[in-house]
């Protein structure tokens, strides 16, 4: 029941004095709490945990973090390019 | 679906794993606190991928698993009573009481509803204004401002025949408690993401200082769950032990500033029960004063409760990672998520059902029964 789940405000409006809104889940569409994410604009990603939105979600920093990811052992592989490259899947005894 | 798919990307993957491989040199030993976590570990086999050094051990953060066995068998006690409308998120049903579960009660004749989100039962409540509407209000921080929000509302909109049974516990005091066991074998967190969505990371700073032992914070797809370990084991092999941001695009230091007020003027923190673990000092929220009319616990006055764990479970050790869950005898014999003895098997978050789920059938060695 803990997890969040990442999507797009696509309706922002108001009912019974509080924020809220319609999100779409990769095709779904549910009605969410936006009271805590009041920065929040249609178009903004976010995460929902049972129906509120806890926080915004940073596409800079999403890409940023990709970006990273994409980086790593670039740096290896181009100065050290027989250094094993994929080993594939580990094979763990436990 | 935009940051799903990309953080999902089998050829990161690899990366991150490469990375990590070439990272460490002897055994450590870390802690997912999430449940969540725990369950996108096992499912994506995250922890067979990993070098042999790295054992994740499985924390105690899954609601449905810590909820005390007095709290069930109360709320079983009051969706039992016939005024009651019962609201409840859909897998507390399962979780064993002393005797019977949510399920059993509402094939009794019980009124019980499965709610998505804490303003349904709120919604419920208005339309029933001659019926009692109780809603289990159970988590952790990540769901605690969705609950603290619909007793915000009640008030404000004086809807009165509706009330929480609250039982909700935070994450730092059950890592100090973790860490000052005098069986803790925990070197590092993985801090549970959407927790620290909500309070931040500032709360966690003291903590990796007292104990000497890295936080990092944690998302949940593939590539953050391997991203926080690779942070992690970079820490744990140069010696430093700091609270770390691996989840960038949804924690910031300060936390969720709007929801963190909600909280204060909701909730005031008490000393909590943990099912399986015991009393961890000031680890709940209760209702405050103010919201005390709120209280489903005072509402219906429940006496009588005479608790009792099922004999063959050991949820309390797979909770505190002192053994996993197919070490337990009972674990896919007598225990499985169809007839689970322990809030461990129930939910997909549960350290059980997660291994019960994803056919996690072998263990090393068996404990004794
Ligand atoms: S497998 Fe079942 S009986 Fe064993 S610890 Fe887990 S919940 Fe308890």
């Amino acid at each position: 029941m803990c997890l969040g789940v990442p999507g797009q405000i696509k309706e922002i409006y108001e009912e019974s004095g509080a924020r809220m809104g319609k999100v779409n889940f990769g095709g779904i569409v549910k009605e969410v709490c936006l009271e805590y994410v009041p920065e929040a604009q249609v178009g903004d990603y976010t995460i929902v945990h049972v129906g509120f939105a806890i926080t915004r979600l940073d596409e800079q920093s999403a890409l940023e973090t990709l970006k990273m990811f994409q980086d790593m052992g670039v740096l290896d592989e181009e100065l050290n390019p027989t250094a094993e490259a994929d080993p594939g899947l580990h094979d763990n005894a436990r | 679906m935009k940051y799903l798919a990309e953080f999902r990307d089998g050829e990161l993957v690899q990366k991150l794993l490469t990375e990590i491989r070439q990272t460490v040199t002897r055994p450590w030993a870390m802690m997912e606190v999430c449940g969540g976590q725990t369950h996108s570990i096992i499912r994506n086999g995250i922890d067979q991928l990993l070098p042999p050094e790295i054992e994740l051990i499985h924390g105690p953060g899954c609601p449905v698993c810590v909820t005390p066995l007095e709290t069930i068998d109360r709320a079983l006690a009051i969706a039992a009573q016939p005024n009651v409308i019962f609201c409840s998120f859909g897998d507390m049903l399962r979780v064993p009481g002393s005797h019977k579960d949510l399920f059993t009660i509402k094939s009794e004749g019980g009124d019980i509803r499965i709610i998505y989100s804490p303003l349904d039962a709120l919604k419920i409540a208005r339309e029933n204004p001659t019926r009692e509407v109780v809603f289990f209000g159970i988590g952790f921080e990540t769901t605690a401002p969705a609950n603290a929000q619909v007793v915000f509302q009640a008030r404000r909109q004086g809807v009165r025949n509706f009330s929480m049974l609250v039982s909700h516990v935070l994450v730092p005091p059950a890592i100090e408690a973790l860490m000052s066991s005098p069986t803790n074998r925990v070197q590092a967190f993985l801090a549970a993401g959407h927790v620290c969505s909500v309070m931040g990371y500032w709360q966690y700073e003291p903590l990796a200082a007292r104990y000497h032992v890295p936080i990092v914070v944690t998302g949940f797809e593939p590539l953050d769950v391997l991203s926080g370990i690779h942070r992690t084991i970079v820490q744990l092999e140069s010696g430093r032990a700091e609270v770390e941001n691996a989840y960038s695009r949804a924690v910031q230091r300060q936390g969720n500033i709007p929801a963190q007020q909600i909280l204060n003027e909701v909730f005031e923190v008490c000393d909590r029960q943990w099912r399986g673990i015991g009393m961890i000092p000031q680890s709940g929220w209760a209702l405050n004063e103010k919201y005390q009319e709120f209280d489903a616990a005072t509402r219906f006055h429940v006496d009588d409760l005479h608790t009792q764990e099922s004999a063959l479970c050991h949820s309390g050790e797979v909770l505190q990672g002192l053994i996993k869950p197919n070490q337990c005898p009972a674990f896919g014999k007598e225990c499985t998520p169809r007839k689970p003895l322990g809030a461990t098997m129930v939910s997909s978050e549960g350290a059980c059902a997660a291994y019960y789920n994803y056919g996690r059938f072998i263990a090393l060695e068996s404990i004794p029964g």
